[in-house]
Parts: structure tokens; C-alpha cells; sequence
């Protein structure tokens, strides 16, 4: 059902742009919508990081997942237990560029019903990786159109990329990888029931919508071979604040552009914040220095606590008789 | 015929049996079964009323009307706005959850349970439904598709149920791509259900009794010292030592808080009979606390306000006494209280010194700030300086393995010290398999206040990896006791042992110090401080093979 919806929901949209822009509304899909998509996608971005950052932090509270430094001949798992505030940064670098506690994962499983075992399984971390990797060089790819001149790093990477020179244009590493992790995510979510079962909307669309980027995008470049330069020239248009529509662009690019622009006007409202949110876990970027250096909650408030002078009102006779120091005689 | 309440109810066939697959009904249409065995009896008013604690009454988890405030939902709804904006941990983990699934099986309650609602997303999820209908652009234009849901009094009931299904062990955050930690969710969790006068009693009376005597189990403070002295007198017949039991010592160099738990369970005390056993023979100037006579703190438990107000009365004894610093005793919450929270709490301890052992005169600049320092710290400095004789043959006829407690595992990475002191004091030590202990332990299942025995069928199940983990290193190396500085672990997994890993004793680490120290004045050491006979020692051989190696 959820899947259904999603999937639903990810046609229409590229149906919209698709055959909006056939019906000779390339303005209206192709250059108000990204424009506010960019706003929704920045001003969103913004807004959410600022609320996170207004939050306070009252408490440190770091997972450790190695040795404290504590004794001097005691050696301290830096990157696991950082205690300054480079440490931090490290395992926070391992986090986001190599997702360190993923690389953790194991699967629980009852061997002849009656031992647990835990084996590593890395399948997750892989596909994981795998998706947000390529994504992240499919979108520095996507520079060519609109840079210019082109950097080059851009045009390397593109070369890279294309390395295998397999078709006219060369497909590249990246599509197949991002295409494929994408339907692991995906069958992931069917296939195991535990997930299945605690997935939403939420978890399928932007699955699908990724999944639909991309397949418009692999359309775009290898089967219904477009006008590249005219859409080079559309691209620069956007980013110059010129916008013009070449009539050479076919109807086919603005059902991908669409769907790029829901992505970014949705990323801000879903689960999709968890980019920038990794940043902030608490749980990940403090330091474990806590009885090195006093942290402060600033919204800290005095609390109704038992005094000892009443506590020793209380008890005094027999704190006495038992040979107790007290205060008052 | 044996009541929900006792383990000898479960088979272990049943239990092992577990269906780790979700039921048909989707879980936001799947109703709480309060099934015996695995939930824990409500907070009785008067516990309440000693806190000042809203809405006492009685009532019972069974009953169709829990008795809330008529404004309940309000109070609900606005407790989670303040909360929000007051921990940006409860804020982001609300946000940029996935729902990946890589904590699902990290949790040992659905690892031993199977109940879906058991893995920490779902836990998680919980509240997150209720966050997405009420509080986001998302949920409230478009409700159920975007997975919300309104907030009911079934809500509230699952709620109590899984938030008191959580040990707050924190091993799923060790996976959670984004660090999401249940211990924040549940802790709120807990915090909201609180607001509307749902406690389990199991949690509250001590919090109540703390509040009051200074401990959870409502020790007065001549009870203490007829503790003590007690067991100084069983000190004495076990090592012919007489101890001094220094008590609320004005001008003692070091205040030593312990979880009180350590006073009366069983095999507790001798962990207590230890460390004035140590203390004595390292000639350290202490004293003990009647009004700071727990460490270990329910309020962690309860509310943030709850924990601040039972952890104030540390630094005030300390300051009162005028110490120079503080030692703490074996105990797991009692760390992450005194690791995470204390010292931004009821700090800055700007009266106290930089701990320094008298000892050894090594400075712990690591705790230069909270001033107080695990007592593992203190003595594998003790051992590495090579100031108690020990004799760990003495310990020979004990195979021992050790169990990493959650808190002090992962709220603190307490992990080398106490594998060294170990090894310092028993030749036969084995680690269980490796995603079983040290950042990726198992909790014993019955922490955060879950350790009751109405609660036996979750605290089994959810002891079961832990049991399992154990069981095999019984089986491998012979294995016949688990140490671990944990009061409740030494209360809980001793049923968890007997369990699923009969034969193997729960110890803490310091008995098996004192066991193998060779102390000034000693007498033949015949017994060990439980009063058994030590097997080679000479006192009853034939006694003593009962209790032994493999």
C-alpha cells in the first residue's frame, strides 16, 4: 500500500512535468518550479539547521564506543572515545564520508534454535555507501551544465567515470552503481519483513523518486538522445536569472527536471534531513570529556532537593544512638 | 506450580522460540497485550506524594481507566513542545530518523522477544507519530499517509508499556548511522507518561525512598552502620582483620559513594566487604555517608529533574564533610549519572581537588573537573604501581569471564581498566565473543528500573543474548563466574545465569580482588570472603571441589 502510493505519487509528478511541458507549459515546469524548489530547498535547509542549532544541548552525552582516556599508560580509542575536539572531527569524518557505525552491522540469528549468533553483515553499509557516493559524483557531474567554462575537475571526474567506454555516449560507473544500489534500498524494504513492516511513504518516495531521476536522466542521455546544448544553454539560463526555453528541449528532460525540483522542495519536510542532522547528533559530536571539562545547560533551574539539615532533623536521635556524627547536638 | 513471577514458570523451548517476523495487523492498529510477566505494577500515591509528583492515585496497568487528568492530551502535547526546544537531542532524533532498520536486531528485548514494537526504530516511532501529526508541516497536512497519528489513550498505554520495555542500554545507538540514542527517547518518553502520573512503582519508591534516606532501599542511618559492622564481623572471621567503618568523617580525605545496592544483595556485599577491605589495607582516609549513602540514582530513571535532585546530595556531603575528592564505588547508572550529568548538574565542584591517589600519587586529570573517579580507575593504578601483594592463584579455582555493563560501556569507555585489574587477580579469564561485550555489550535486561520480578518473562527474554553469550564460554573455557561492576547486574543476572547458564555465579570485580590480596595481619586464608571454603587453601577439601572448576 505505502509502496503503491509512492510509487503512484512519483508517475504523476513525472507525468506532470513530462506532459506539462508538452502541452507547452515548459515555463511553468521548467523555470517557476526550480526556481521555487530552490527557494523551499535552501530557505527549508536553513530554517531546519537554525531551529536544531536553537536547541540547546543540556547534557554531554557521547556514546562511547571505545576507551576513555583516563590513566596515562591506558592507550584511548581516539576516533571511537574522541577527547578533543580534532578527535571529534574524525569520527565524525568517519561518520559521514564512510558511515563508521554501519560498518558496525551484524545480523542476529538463532542457530538449531537455541544459540544466538551475530554475524557481520555488511550488505546495508555497502548499498549505502554505494547510493550516496554516486549520487554525490552524479551531482558534480551535473556541473558540465552549468559551469562555464566547465572546472576541471568536473570534466575528470566525468572522464573517470566514463572509463569503461562502453556505449556512445560512455555509460557511466556511476549510473549503474547508483541504479543499483537504489533498487537494493528498495527490495530491502520489500523483502525483509521487519522493514517492510516499519516503512512508510516517506521511506518509499524518495526511493522512487531518486529511482525516477535517474532512469529519466539514463533516457535522457543514452536512449532518447537529447539536444545537450540546448539544454546547457536552459541550465545557464536558470543559473543566470535569463531563463530561456530552447525549442530543441524535449518534454521528456523537463519530466526529469521536475522531478529533481520535488526532490529538493521535499528534502527539507522528510527524513531526507538526516544529511544535515548527522552533523549535529549529540550522541556523535561531542567529545568525551566530561569529567574534564564542566558542560553547562543553560536552561538549568534550581530543583526541590532533601536537605542534610533536614535529613539529619529527621534522623538525629538515631544517628546519635548509633555513634553517628551530627551537626547539632 | 511456579507464578508468572518466577523463572521455573518459562520453558526455555518456549523462550527460544522465537518469531522474529511482525504480526499481520499493522503496529499502529495492533493493541498493547498486558500479559503477566511482562509489565510492571504502577507507582503507589504515596511514593508520589513523598516527591511532590502529579496526579496520585491508585490504579492498575489491567484496568480500562487509568485515572487521567482530564487534560491529559494537553499536557502530553505541551510536555512535548517544551521538550523539544529544550534537548536538540529529542529535537534531531525526532527529524532524521530513516527508519533503515540496522538497530532492529541490536535490541535484546526483540532479539529475546520478537515483539516489532521491541525494535528501537518502532520505539522510537512511538512518539515519532505522534511528533509528525502534531508538530510537522507534513503530518498535519496529510496525517496517516505521512505517518502520524493522533494521540489516544491507547497511545498513552503503549507508551508505558515499551518505554518500560527499554533498559536504556544505548547498544542501538552504537549502530544508528545518525548516533540516535533510545535512552534520550525513552528517558522522554517516561518524562511525558510521568507528567500524567504514570510510574512503575519498581522505579518510584526507590526514587522515593532515596529522596528521603539518602539510598533506595530506605536505609536509616543506624541501619547502615549495623550494615557495616555486620559485615566487618564477617571480614573478620573470613581474613581475621578487623576494619575500621568510617562514617560521615568530617575532614576524611576521599567521600566513597557506592550504589546501595551493595548493602544488602547477595552477591553484592561482598563487594562491599571488599572495598573496606582495600580501603583498610591501603591505608586510605575515607569515610562512608549515611545521607549520600547511594550512587546509584532512579531518578535517571524517572525525569532529568528527578535525577538532578537525588544526584545534588553528592557534591553537598562532599562539601560538608570537606573531602578533598570523591570515589566511586562498582555500579553502572550511578557512572553514567556521575559521568554525563553530575558535573552539569549540581556543579561545579570548584570546592573540591583534582583527585589524587594517596597511594600512588597519581593525579586523574581526566576527572579534574567532576572531581570524583570509578573505582576501577583507582585501583588498576593501585595494581600497576604494584601496591597490594597479590596472589591470583588464589582465585584458581575460578574461570572467569567479564560483562561489560551498558553505562559504563558506553556513556563512559570504562573498558581496559577493570579487564586489567581482572587479569592482575585471576589467571583464568575469558572474553565472551566479541559483539557480545565491551561498545557492543549486551544489557543483563532488567536495568533502568525493568529488574522486578513481575517483570520475569520480559527480564528472561531480554537476558537471553547475554545468557546465550555466557552459556558459550561455560561451554568453551569452563567458565563459572561473570564479573561485573554493576549492583544491578549483580542483582539481575544472577537470575539471567541460572537461567540460561546454570552454574556460572554472578561476582563483582573488587570480591575477586580482596580474594586474591595478601593483606598485613591476615589470618590462614581458608574462606573467601563469602565464607566458602578457598579449594587448595586446606581448610575442607572435599567442601570445596563442590563449588569449583570445570
Amino acid at each position: 500500500m505505502n509502496v503503491l502510493v509512492s510509487l503512484g505519487a512519483v508517475t504523476c509528478l513525472f507525468l506532470v512535468g513530462w506532459l506539462g511541458a508538452a502541452a507547452g507549459m515548459q515555463w511553468a515546469v521548467g523555470v517557476v518550479l526550480p526556481y521555487v524548489a530552490a527557494v523551499l530547498f535552501l530557505g527549508g535547509l536553513i530554517v531546519r539547521v537554525l531551529r536544531w542549532a536553537n536547541v540547546p544541548v543540556p547534557f554531554r552525552i557521547p556514546t562511547t564506543c571505545g576507551q576513555q582516556r583516563s590513566l596515562s599508560w591506558i592507550k584511548p580509542q581516539k576516533l571511537e572515545s574522541p577527547h578533543s575536539n580534532l578527535a571529534v572531527i574524525g569520527r565524525m569524518a568517519l561518520e559521514v564520508l564512510f558511515f563508521r557505525s554501519l560498518l558496525r552491522n551484524t545480523k542476529s540469528e538463532m542457530v538449531e534454535g537455541r544459540r544466538l549468533v551475530y554475524a557481520t553483515d555488511l550488505s546495508l553499509w555497502l548499498g549505502a555507501l554505494a547510493m550516496h557516493w554516486s549520487l554525490l559524483f552524479i551531482v558534480i557531474r551535473h556541473l558540465r551544465f552549468l559551469t562555464s567554462p566547465v572546472p576541471g575537475f568536473v570534466t575528470l571526474l566525468e572522464r573517470t567515470d566514463g572509463f569503461f567506454e562502453i556505449g556512445l555516449p560512455p555509460v557511466f560507473v556511476t549510473t549503474l552503481v547508483f541504479g543499483g544500489a537504489l533498487v537494493y534500498l528498495l527490495a530491502r524494504r520489500f523483502l525483509s519483513p521487519q522493514v517492510r513492516y516499519l516503512s512508510l511513504i516517506g521511506d518509499y518516495f524518495p526511493l522512487f523518486l531518486l529511482l525516477g531521476i535517474g532512469t529519466s536522466g539514463f533516457l535522457l542521455r543514452h536512449v532518447f538522445k537529447t539536444d545537450v546544448a540546448g539544454i546547457k544553454e536552459f541550465a545557464m539560463g536558470l543559473v543566470r536569472f535569463a531563463p530561456v526555453v530552447p525549442d530543441s528541449v524535449s518534454p521528456l528532460f523537463f519530466g526529469h527536471l521536475f522531478l529533481v525540483a520535488v526532490l529538493l522542495a521535499y528534502f527539507p519536510f522528510s527524513k531526507l534531513l538526516h544529511a544535515p542532522g548527522v552533523f549535529l547528533s549529540p550522541t556523535r559530536n561531542l567529545a568525551n570529556t566530561n569529567r574534564s571539562v564542566r558542560h553547562v545547560n543553560p536552561w538549568d533551574y534550581p530543583v526541590k532537593v532533601h536537605p542534610y539539615a533536614e535529613y539529619e532533623d529527621e534522623f538525629r536521635e538515631k544517628m546519635k544512638a548509633a555513634g553517628v556524627p551530627v551537626e547539632k547536638a | 506450580m511456579p507464578s508468572p513471577d518466577q523463572p521455573d514458570y518459562y520453558r526455555q523451548e518456549d523462550l527460544l522460540n522465537v518469531d522474529w517476523r511482525p504480526p499481520k495487523t499493522p503496529w499502529m492498529d495492533t493493541p498493547v497485550d498486558f500479559r503477566h510477566g511482562t509489565y510492571i505494577y504502577p507507582g503507589k500515591p504515596k511514593n508520589l506524594q513523598i516527591l511532590g509528583l502529579p496526579n496520585p492515585r491508585e490504579w492498575a496497568v489491567t484496568d480500562e481507566d487509568w485515572k487521567l487528568p482530564d487534560d491529559w492530551k494537553q499536557i502530553v502535547l505541551e510536555g512535548m513542545a517544551e521538550r523539544l526546544k529544550k534537548y536538540r537531542s529529542f529535537q534531531l532524533f525526532m527529524d532524521i530518523c530513516v527508519r533503515c532498520g540496522a538497530c532492529a536486531d541490536k535490541c535484546h528485548f526483540f532479539i529475546g522477544g520478537g515483539d516489532p514494537k521491541n525494535m528501537p526504530v518502532l520505539r522510537a516511532e512511538l512518539l515519532r507519530s505522534i511528533y509528525r501529526n502534531d508538530f510537522t508541516a507534513l503530518g498535519k497536512v496529510f496525517g496517516k499517509l505521512a505517518g502520524g497519528r493522533e494521540l489516544t489513550e491507547d497511545v498513552i498505554k503503549e507508551w508505558f508499556y515499551y518505554f518500560f520495555q527499554c533498559t536504556e542500554c544505548r547498544r542501538c545507538s552504537v549502530f544508528c548511522p545518525y548516533g540516535i540514542d533510545t535512552a534520550e527517547i525513552t528517558m522522554m518518553g517516561r518524562e511525558l507518561l510521568g507528567l500524567l502520573g504514570l510510574y512503575v512503582n519498581w522505579v518510584i519508591e526507590p526514587v522515593a525512598n532515596c529522596f528521603r534516606t539518602g539510598n533506595h532501599l530506605g536505609i536509616q542511618p543506624h541501619g547502615l552502620v549495623d550494615t557495616l559492622e555486620f559485615m566487618a564481623d564477617d571480614i573478620e572471621e573470613a581474613t581475621g582483620i578487623r576494619v575500621d567503618i568510617p562514617i560521615n568523617k568530617k575532614g576524611a580525605e576521599i567521600l566513597f559513594v557506592t550504589p546501595s545496592g551493595d548493602f544488602v544483595a547477595d552477591p553484592g556485599i561482598y563487594t562491599c566487604m571488599a572495598y573496606m577491605l582495600l580501603f583498610h589495607q591501603l591505608g586510605i582516609d575515607y569515610t562512608w555517608s549515611t545521607y549520600a549513602s547511594d550512587g546509584g540514582n532512579f531518578g535517571l530513571f524517572t525525569s532529568h529533574e528527578a535525577l538532578k535532585r537525588l544526584n545534588a546530595k553528592i557534591y553537598t556531603e562532599a562539601k560538608r564533610l570537606g573531602v578533598k575528592w570523591i570515589l566511586g564505588g562498582e555500579c553502572g547508572h550511578m557512572w553514567r549519572v556521575i559521568h554525563q550529568y553530575m558535573d552539569t548538574m549540581n556543579g561545579p565542584a570548584d570546592f573540591l581537588e583534582v583527585p589524587k591517589s594517596p597511594v600512588t600519587g597519581t593525579v586523574f586529570e581526566h576527572a579534574k573537573s567532576t572531581k570524583m573517579i570509578h573505582l576501577m580507575e583507582f585501583m588498576s593504578d593501585v595494581i600497576r604501581h604494584g601496591k597490594l601483594k597479590l596472589e591470583p592463584s588464589r582465585n584458581d579455582h575460578i574461570s572467569v569471564t567479564f560483562h561489560d555493563s551498558c553505562n559504563p560501556a558506553r556513556a563512559m569507555g570504562i573498558f581496559e581498566e577493570p579487564r586489567y585489574v581482572l587479569r592482575n587477580v585471576c589467571n583464568h579469564f575469558h572474553e565472551m565473543p566479541e559483539n557480545t561485550i565491551r561498545e557492543q555489550t549486551f544489557c543483563c535486561g532488567g536495568g533502568a528500573g525493568l529488574g522486578t520480578d513481575e517483570n520475569m518473562e520480559m527480564r528472561l527474554r531480554g537476558g537471553m543474548p547475554r545468557g546465550h553469550a555466557v552459556h558459550y564460554v561455560q561451554e568453551q573455557h569452563g567458565v563459572n563466574q561473570l564479573a561485573a561492576m554493576c549492583a544491578i547486574d549483580r542483582a539481575t543476572l544472577v537470575t539471567v545465569c541460572d537461567y540460561w547458564a546454570p552454574g556460572v555465579k554472578v561476582t563483582g570485580i573488587s570480591e575477586l580482588v580482596a580474594n586474591a590480596t595478601v593483606f598485613d595481619g591476615e589470618k590462614r586464608r581458608t574462606h573467601n570472603l563469602r565464607l566458602e571454603p578457598i579449594p587448595g587453601m586446606g581448610a575442607d577439601d572435599e567442601e570445596g571441589k563442590g563449588s569449583g572448576d570445570e
